[in-house]
């Protein structure tokens, strides 16, 4: 019998459709059909400034969307050659942490709610809440906060953002351990996602596979720490892994990657604070990067910079770059081929959710299709990003 | 970049479709409607009116559709901070045969768009439309090839709620909107009348 | 010891004597790109994967690019990840527009499937030997190849007053069903 998990689902975290041959219950093949969220960001990145492109970004993973502005930066500063200070690397270092928790936060939320532990929405839900609060303070968006900019910051962060963010990166351990106490020895989360869409390290890799999905079967590769980027090198943290590679291993990492983002959040927030709670947001390049507002009220150079840079946009050098950063999702990259005018040439996006969706075969055939939630859940997809 | 005749690089509005507008509709019209459906439903509707039209508007049931973005300020509104459930709307439906609000929530691909279009029609009525943020309503930051510019052209809105996404206070007030509306709406017991352009196919 | 780029294309050189590896030039190459040509493509990926210094076990991700008016025109690139060595290497391939086919590498990197069904859906390259090539992101039955440089973006001209075609001024019979007053639930 073949069962068409459509685009409209309440598990499907989005729209994307399954197609299932299924034997009684049991799935003979599975195959995930995608591209009902095509949204041409790549082709219309090509129309856009650099700038205007970050907005977008936002759109794609918007669980974790300032992770996906990093990436951004990084790639189009990879290409620039620049380098942000290091107060603003903080900064992007403790957003991207805060980040982490929040998406780990829905992924628990709306995971559980699949395979029917409803409570844990709320609980989830209630400290994303506060992230969200965060994110309006500093960017005055809620969710697409699009705050990062090539060469640094859109603005400088408010006063009281560091005591926000240490309350929340103080008060949050004891709220895992609240959501650790629903489900890891719950007897029902643990016969759902005990020894279900198993992945092996090998197929792992060789599906492509990056993220709490590579690392929950073993391997243990975090781009923070095998390819760092934006000063990761000098936190202290631990990579968790799992063994098995099944949807409770993945679980497992989840949670702990959650506790590991608290700990480098709060030595972000430490250097912050040595660094200078008020100061540069920005590379002083301003070939390629906006001066400070009051600096373009007084120079004369400045002011004809901000608005070479404003009207038309920067012009990076003839080439192409590939930076990619640590999303939760898994490794989220940007390819920029520039042809030296202030629109990309091509702006490729690498989507750890695309990919990791191409292993769900993989996790399914031969199981039955209560497994299918719990595996769709457990590679944790966002359908913005998988069909861009 | 060269065009092609076939596939201009801009998408003009091009002409209106055929038939006249759709006029109000005059008291003549609308009695000779009541007298179409019969007595039992008019009557009824003008003794239980003002009761039906509150049942509908305190407990609309959604349909979980979420697209994208806006989809998790959606599920915002389920969370604890802004109860939906305060206005009667907590119960997200997975089968559009059971809801009778569909929030498109997010943006509305070429590939979705029939999608939409079917889950609208399987609805039963009496059923609503909210256009949830810029990409349902218009479009948003999206205008190119692979975005439906406002799910307005696949099936008809009642409210349609700015931002991007819009917070979860505004996509409640877009719903306390459209209960203003349904009480002030006719309580259609029984079969709805669909209204047609004069002319058209 | 980390592997560096000149060890890998020396390893590929030796291995490969006679085939075309070119080191792209250019300013701001930053992955500094090896080009390859797509006869060899296969063997070189099969050998960088299996080789037991080099170990490019996973293929992180795979495009397209469409170089309107250079010759050759299209460019797929590949991005290979070795975990052993946590080094990244860059390969591409320049691909004509009168003979779109690039040999597939799923048979090397099974996630390169829907990587090469993306790049078929956007630029109508061909992969030989791919299992499936079908659209993905778009709808089957779409034409065109959307990210090439001569489709258009579909920008759709948005309707302001001064460009509706058809439109009148309301009737004013419109005018009688606004309240005179607008009161809000809550008041």
């Amino acid at each position: 019998m073949t069962l068409n998990m459509g685009p409209q689902h309440p598990s499907t975290h989005g729209v994307l459709r399954v197609a299932l041959e299924l034997d009684g219950e049991t799935i003979v093949r599975c195959k995930p059909i995608v591209g009902y969220l095509h949204t041409g960001m790549e082709k219309q990145a090509e129309y856009k400034t650099y700038t205007q492109s970050i907005p977008q970004t936002d759109r794609m993973d918007y669980i974790s969307p300032m992770s996906n502005n990093l990436a951004f930066c990084l790639a189009a500063e990879k290409l620039l050659g620049v380098e942000p200070p290091a107060r603003v690397q903080a900064i992007r270092v403790l957003l991207t942490e805060l980040t982490r928790i929040s998406s780990h936060a829905v992924w628990m939320g709306t995971h559980a709610i699949d395979i029917g532990a409803l409570t844990v929405f709320w609980y989830c839900f209630r400290e994303r809440e506060k992230v969200l609060s965060i994110y309006d303070q500093v960017s005055g968006a809620r969710m697409t906060a699009s705050y990062f900019r090539v060469g640094g910051l859109a603005m400088d962060i408010p006063e009281g953002f560091l005591d926000r963010c240490e309350t929340f990166v103080d008060e949050m351990p004891a709220h895992i351990d609240e959501y650790e106490s629903l489900l890891t020895h719950n007897p029902i989360w643990l016969a759902r996602t005990r020894d279900v869409a198993i992945v092996s390290a090998k197929d792992a890799i060789a599906w492509g596979m990056t993220g709490p999905s590579l690392r929950g079967s073993g391997v243990k590769y975090d781009l923070r720490k095998c390819e760092p980027y934006s000063g990761y090198e000098t936190y202290d943290f631990e990579v968790p892994t799992g063994v098995r590679g099944d949807a409770y291993d993945r679980y497992q990492v989840r949670v702990a990657e959650m506790r590991e983002s608290t700990k480098i959040a709060k030595q972000a927030i430490e250097r912050i604070r040595q660094l200078g709670e008020t100061g540069p947001y920005r590379v002083r390049d301003f070939k390629y990067v906006l001066p400070e507002k009051d600096e373009v009220k007084r120079s004369m150079e400045a002011l004809i910079h901000h608005f070479k840079i404003v009207a038309h946009g920067f012009f990076p050098p003839v080439g192409e770059a590939y930076a990619a950063v640590e999303a939760p999702k898994g490794e989220l990259g940007f390819y920029f081929v520039s042809d030296g005018s202030a629109r990309p040439w091509r702006m490729k996006i690498r989507s750890p959710s695309f990919i990791n969706l191409q292993a769900l075969p993989l996790m399914t055939e031969g199981r039955l299709i209560a497994d299918v939630i719990a595996a769709i859940g457990s590679i944790d997809i966002v359908l913005g990003e998988v069909d861009r | 970049m060269s065009e092609s005749p076939e596939t201009p690089r801009i998408r003009t509005l091009g002409t209106p479709p055929a038939g006249e507008l759709v006029q109000p509709r005059s008291e003549q019209e609308n009695l000779e409607d009541d007298v179409k459906r019969g007595v039992l439903f008019t009557t009824l509707e003008s003794m239980l009116g003002w009761a039906v039209n509150q049942a509908r508007a305190n407990s609309i049931w959604p349909l979980g559709f979420g697209l994208a973005c806006c989809a998790i300020e959606m599920m915002a509104i389920a969370g604890p901070r802004f109860d939906v459930s305060r206005f009667g709307a907590e119960v997200f439906r997975g089968s559009p045969r059971q809801a009778d609000l569909m929030i498109v929530a997010g943006r509305v691909s070429i590939k979705m768009a029939p999608v939409v279009r079917q889950l609208y029609e399987q609805m039963p009525d009496p059923k609503w439309v909210i256009a949830m943020g810029a990409c349902s309503s218009c479009g948003g930051i999206f205008n190119n090839y692979a975005i439906l510019q406002g799910v307005d052209k696949v099936v008809p809105v009642d409210v349609y709620v700015p931002g991007c996404p819009p917070r979860p206070e505004g996509l409640i007030f877009g719903i306390m909107k459209l209960q203003e509306k349904i009480l002030a709406s006719k309580p259609e017991l029984g079969p709805v009348p669909r209204r047609r352009r004069k002319g058209a196919a | 010891m980390a592997l560096s780029l000149e060890r890998i294309e020396e390893r590929l050189r030796e291995r490969f004597p006679d085939a075309h590896i070119e080191r792209e030039a250019g300013e701001a190459l930053r992955d500094q790109p090896l080009i390859v040509a797509a006869a060899e493509l296969v063997g070189m990926c099969t050998f960088l994967r299996d080789d037991p210094e080099l170990q490019f076990a996973m293929l992180p991700w795979m495009g397209g690019v469409d170089y309107l008016p250079r010759v050759p025109r299209f460019e797929t690139v590949y991005n290979l990840l070795s975990l052993a060595n946590a080094r990244r290497v860059t390969l591409k391939v320049r691909i004509p527009e009168d003979n779109l086919r690039v040999p597939s590498v799923t048979s090397v990197w099974p996630t390169a499937n829907w990587h090469e069904r993306e790049t078929y859906d956007f630029y109508g390259i061909e992969f030989t030997g791919h299992p499936d090539l079908t659209r993905i992101l778009l709808p089957e039955d779409w034409t065109g190849w959307p990210l090439r440089k001569d489709s258009p973006l579909g920008y759709e001209e948005v309707a302001f007053t001064h460009n509706t075609p058809g439109r009148t001024k309301p009737s004013p019979a419109l005018r009688k069903l606004a309240p005179k007053r607008i009161k809000y639930r809550a008041q």
